[in-house]
């Protein structure tokens, strides 16, 4: 058995009682490349939340063992005000928050640390634009750059790929299979299941609850879809308490 | 008349003119940075609830010291609009209420028991006062006052800027590292109460927000920086408030709502020439080759 990096025990996750996920145990290894899949609602971002501390589990434990900044999490796209006046400099440069954390300067190396994450995702020359003026692509190059700096131990990467084009799409990927090469842990909610098959060894697949988690061929069946999409599809105002309760 | 009769004599003339424009400084460079922050964090409107909020605590300290003295009542306006600022923190944390709805229920509050509170003991003209301000009447005690909440902004704003910025710009960021984002919410929320408490002798609680949100929206039509919005949010306080003062002299109007206009003038001015304006949508300029 490879060494986990993060493990889950009977982990729930709940919005008013209502359970977003339940009872979810498993281990994402050390070193592994997960996609995380399933249909709307099934609970994959708030899978991520947890483990990153954003939302408390209601029961169950999460259990990393590492700092804070030593987990790099790509938020979905909208939770970022794009309309802020910053550049993209300063954006990428908020990924050595673990060398400057809140009052400290950034170094020389720091700066260049960040340059060099620019050329990484094709940005070069890009530095002193606001990011008001990107597109898109651009601007989810700019936080995959900012993952760059950030050399965090686990990534988890909430739906990198919704809503970039093609090309973008290529290039990124091709940064987290380095990623993969290197050692690093990455997590990622996905929502091509064509995606999944090609670029992911392993795959949690989950709706609300676990559906099965293992090597990509053997979890993404198509048994194991279809009942993946029957249990999203339950969704009841009037639950009763669930019997696996504590 | 001469230029000197009109922009300099009334500063020479009179020591009133001098301290009034010297509290309008310290206010424009406290003022103008904490409006760009509010408006950055879209809590324009919360601004607005905050100065309600400082009523009550300044009348009770009106009550208590029995005069207009401007300590006791700063005091209960800085205890009174930070409770209000917590409370209502608290309630959206805990409740489904969002936090501009748990923020409106608790201003509302603030402004009838404020107004009451004075209406139990001053007269009208009192009322007007905590109201609307009397930056003419301003003292050395509250030039003191107000220059030193204006250095403590500025060196707060300095030492906070990075979280504050991350905390506006991509939250779940600062989360994810680990940044204490609610901790420099809460030490902004602070800097705002401190900076209505200042503003309100001079503008009085419900013109104080002027000068924080009316140069911030000037600034955010013209910069595409941050520190340049900073600067030219602070650039049009100051201007309103010395052209303001000015026109109030000549034109014997009151000064307060005369400042406040003059910000609203320049940034209607600005919503029309201002590069992202209205005139630009008629008159195009030619683009640009790359």
């Amino acid at each position: 058995m490879r060494t986990p990096a993060v493990s889950l025990s009977n982990l729930t996750v709940t919005y008013d009682r209502h359970p977003a996920v339940h009872h979810v145990n498993g281990q994402i290894a050390e070193g592994s490349l997960t996609a995380i899949a399933g249909p709307n609602g099934a609970g994959k971002s708030t899978l991520l939340k947890a483990i990153i501390g954003e939302l408390r589990p209601a029961e169950g434990r999460i259990e990393h063992g590492l700092r804070r900044t030593e987990i790099g999490y790509l938020p979905q796209a909208a939770e970022i005000n794009r309309r802020f006046p910053i550049s993209v400099l300063d954006t990428v440069l908020l990924g050595t928050w673990k060398n400057t954390g809140a009052f400290g300067g950034v170094s020389g190396k720091d700066r260049a640390d960040a340059m060099h994450a620019l050329q990484a995702v094709g940005l070069q020359g890009f530095e002193r634009r606001s990011i008001g003026s990107l597109s898109a692509g651009q601007f989810q190059r700019v936080l995959f750059a900012r993952l760059l700096v950030q050399d965090a131990k686990v990534i988890l990467l909430d739906e990198p790929f919704t809503a970039i084009d093609a090309r973008t799409t290529r290039d990124l990927l091709e940064i987290v299979r380095n990623w993969h090469g290197e050692g690093r842990t990455v997590v990622a909610v996905l929502h091509d299941f064509e995606q999944v098959r090609q670029h992911f060894p392993e795959t949690l697949l989950i709706a609300r609850e676990l559906i099965a988690w293992g090597p990509t061929i053997e979890v993404m069946s198509v048994a194991n879809l279809s009942r993946a999409r029957a249990m999203a599809e339950r969704w009841d105002e009037n639950a009763a308490v669930c019997e696996d309760a504590a | 008349m001469t230029a000197y009769d009109i922009f300099i004599a009334p500063m020479m003339d009179y020591g009133f003119m001098r301290r009034a424009l010297v509290a309008c400084l310290c206010l424009a460079l406290g003022s103008g940075p904490i409006g760009v922050f509010l408006m950055m964090r879209r809590m324009s409107l919360m601004g607005d609830a905050l100065s309600h909020a400082v009523l009550p605590g300044a009348a009770i300290g009106y009550l208590v010291a029995g005069s207009l003295s401007l300590t006791a009542m700063g005091l209960g306006g800085l205890i009174a609009g930070l409770s209000v600022a917590v409370l209502a923190g608290i309630v959206s944390r805990f409740t489904n209420l969002a936090e501009d709805a748990s923020f409106a229920s608790f201003y509302l509050t603030s402004l009838a028991l404020g107004v009451l509170i004075v209406s139990l003991r001053g007269s009208n003209i009192d009322l007007l006062h905590v109201l609307f301000g009397t930056i003419l009447a301003i003292d050395e005690e509250a030039l003191i006052q107000i220059g030193l909440i204006t250095s403590l902004t500025l060196l707060v704003i300095a030492a906070i800027y990075r979280p504050l910025v991350a905390e506006c710009f991509d939250p779940g960021f600062l989360k994810a590292v680990g940044g204490r984002g609610p901790l420099y919410h809460y030490i902004f929320l602070l800097m705002v109460v401190l900076n209505l408490v200042a503003s309100f002798q001079a503008l009085g609680t419900l013109m104080a927000v002027g000068l924080m949100m009316l140069p911030a929206a000037t600034a955010q039509l013209w910069a595409r920086t941050l520190s340049t919005m900073l600067l030219i949010a602070f650039g049009s306080a100051l201007v309103s408030g010395y052209v303001g003062l000015i026109a109030s002299y000549h034109l014997e109007l009151a000064s307060g709502p005369t400042i406040i206009m003059t910000a609203a003038c320049l940034y209607g001015c600005s919503i029309l020439v201002a590069p992202s304006g209205i005139m630009r949508r008629f008159f195009p300029l030619p683009h640009l080759k790359g």
